[in-house]
């Protein structure tokens, strides 16, 4: 059993990441005492609330120069954490935050580094975990050897818990910024209202080669908005310049989890399943009966998508209403 | 303005994957191997950052087995001026930390102004090296770069993807970048440049650090077994018209898979 772990919990303007209830969802499992680690410009108020998912401790780092991201001040105020804590285990979830965080805390810290596991136990006092290679083409399960750790926790790898305890006792640590620092992120642009990122939604509608012409996107926008979904891409679809890069799923683009992958028109490359297998349900739109993605999907329809599209979108408003 | 990208040689994209015999590798002989796509655009933005200042020296940085001189030699025809590889058997295999150690070794030597990395390698998903690098060599770093806007010689606005929108990030020279793809369009070496690679020097060299000190100070993590990913079975298939198994469909995420 950990003795002690240390949950990163990410936050952006004062609202919870949900990974961070994933990364004390697994905390809590994994035994031993619990503390979170909060870090902002104020977070005092939002802190207490992690109890519910299982923190027995909740550490703040308040400074004004914390308000958007700074992996200097952000690195600063975990090491100061696991100075101060001394956990057996340093948790957070793989977000553009958390792994831009973590190699360099563990390498100031002298800690080990598993990134990405889609699970994480404990085995005779070290740590093993599954991990994705080769894009998913193996999975792995790598281990440390009882020294202390930083592990990163594939998005939506763990459910978010059930918020059931109380509010966590919480205590402020002063840690002192860098000064000479030559990194500052200067602002946060967001995506479009009504935008979704592929790696955070639910439901995921992707689009591939045959669409035939970028034109085309706009029925699996339209599919998209009946769900609520994200609109992701195959790389083929990228690579012709249908779509911005930040929409591709597969090997050299985003890895996804979510309740619900539609694919359209995606005949399924190896490098594409390897970013989509583990949705807990997947649906796939194909004129080819023989392509490789019916293999992977638990419904498929075998059929012109330029037909298939519009009456799917109708039929799915009107199940939803 | 000197730029050391580095660059690890992995199975293409496209390479089917088949696991070796010792259950904790994969099967390399016939494998086609290619520049790890993400440090690819890492090379071409080192290219383009000496061209646009029409001064400079791009060198690669590898740690891989003898035949990664084929990756770094394809990194020279696209026109790096020179590459140093760490070849010795007991540097290669280390996890993210220990590779960032090696490459630190090295770079500290050849005291560049700016190192630029791929985000991730695309055969063991590893993400931490380029940031832990950044750490040992007590530099600032910016991750998963899509692109770089230069102010003047030594300050660069980033532009870096987040959850749901994009941080726009400063940084000062010396930093480590790594880049994400989007960053810019690899150009596929010309024949002059495949001839002109050949004469290019590359040197063998050994870290100051020793083997067995790479991986001293923190945990080690090592793979102890290697598995094709579970199955998924197959579902339903539907064929046929279309007004009809559409709504079929939709009844079955609802009721079935309970996703609607």
């Amino acid at each position: 059993m950990a003795d002690r772990i240390l949950v990163f919990a990410e936050q952006r303007g004062g609202s919870f990441h949900k990974g961070a209830f994933e990364a004390l969802g697994l905390a809590k499992s994994l035994g031993g005492e619990v503390h979170a680690l909060v870090v902002g410009s104020s977070v005092a108020s939002i802190a207490p609330s992690l109890g519910a998912y299982g923190a027995q401790t909740v550490h703040t780092v308040e400074d004004g120069a914390l308000e958007l991201y700074w992996s200097c001040g952000y690195a600063a105020a975990l090491a100061a954490a696991i100075e101060k804590i001394k956990p057996d285990l340093v948790l957070t979830v793989a977000t553009a935050m958390g792994k831009d965080l973590v190699p360099r805390v563990a390498a100031r810290m002298k800690m080990g580094l598993l990134t990405n596991c889609i699970s994480l136990e404990e085995a005779d006092g070290c740590f093993v975990a599954t991990k994705s290679m080769y894009g998913g083409k193996v999975f792995s399960k790598v281990k440390s050897d009882g020294k202390p750790i930083v592990a990163t926790l594939r998005p939506a790898a763990y459910p978010v818990p059930e918020a059931t305890g109380s509010d966590a006792v919480v205590e402020t640590l002063a840690v002192t910024m860098p000064t000479s620092s030559r990194v500052k992120v200067l602002e946060v642009q967001k995506m479009a209202e009504g935008e979704l990122d592929v790696q955070e939604a639910d439901i995921v509608v992707s689009g591939g080669r045959g669409l035939k012409e970028p034109d085309n996107f706009k029925l699996v926008r339209d599919l998209a908005g009946s769900l609520g979904a994200a609109v992701g891409a195959s790389r083929a679809a990228v690579d012709a310049g249908w779509i911005d890069h930040s929409h591709q799923v597969g090997q050299t683009g985003k890895t996804v989890s979510p309740k619900l992958y539609v694919a359209v028109g995606i005949s399924g490359a190896i490098q594409h399943l390897a970013g989509m297998r583990t949705a807990k349900c997947i649906l796939a739109v194909n004129k080819d009966p023989e392509a490789p993605i019916f293999n992977l999907a638990d419904y498929g329809i075998v059929g012109d998508l330029f037909k298939v599209l519009p009456e799917l979108t109708e039929a799915i408003k009107k199940a939803k209403q | 303005m000197k730029i050391v990208v580095c660059m690890k040689q992995v199975p293409s994209s496209e390479a089917r994957i088949a696991l070796a015999s010792d259950g904790v590798s994969i099967n390399t002989t016939d494998v086609e191997m290619a520049i790890n796509p993400y440090d690819e655009y890492a090379v071409e933005e080192a290219l383009q950052i000496k061209e646009a200042r029409g001064e400079g020296e791009v060198v690669i940085l590898s740690i891989g087995p003898e035949k990664t001189v084929e990756s770094i030699r394809k990194c020279m025809a696209m026109g790096a001026d020179r590459g140093i590889l760490v070849k010795d058997e007991a540097y290669l295999g280390g996890d993210a930390l220990g590779t960032a150690r090696i490459l630190a070794d090295i770079i500290k030597g050849e005291a560049p102004d700016l190192v630029m990395c791929g985000k991730l390698s695309i055969d063991l998903e590893s993400d931490g090296t380029a940031i832990a690098l950044a750490e040992y060599l007590d530099w600032a770093h910016v991750s998963m770069v899509q692109k770089i806007e230069w102010e003047d010689n030594t300050t660069a606005k980033c532009l870096r993807s987040i959850e749901g929108g994009v941080e726009l990030v400063q940084v000062t020279l010396p930093a480590v970048l790594s880049a994400e793809k989007g960053l810019n369009e690899p150009r596929y070496p010309k024949l002059k440049g495949v001839m002109q690679a050949k004469r290019k020097p590359l040197a063998e060299t050994t870290p100051s650090i020793a083997s067995e000190e790479v991986n001293t100070e923190a945990a080690l993590i090592k793979i102890v077994s290697l598995a094709p990913p579970p199955d998924r079975a197959g579902g339903q298939k539907f064929e046929g018209e279309v007004s009809e198994i559409v709504p079929k469909v939709v009844e079955l995420l609802k009721t079935e898979a309970k996703v609607l």
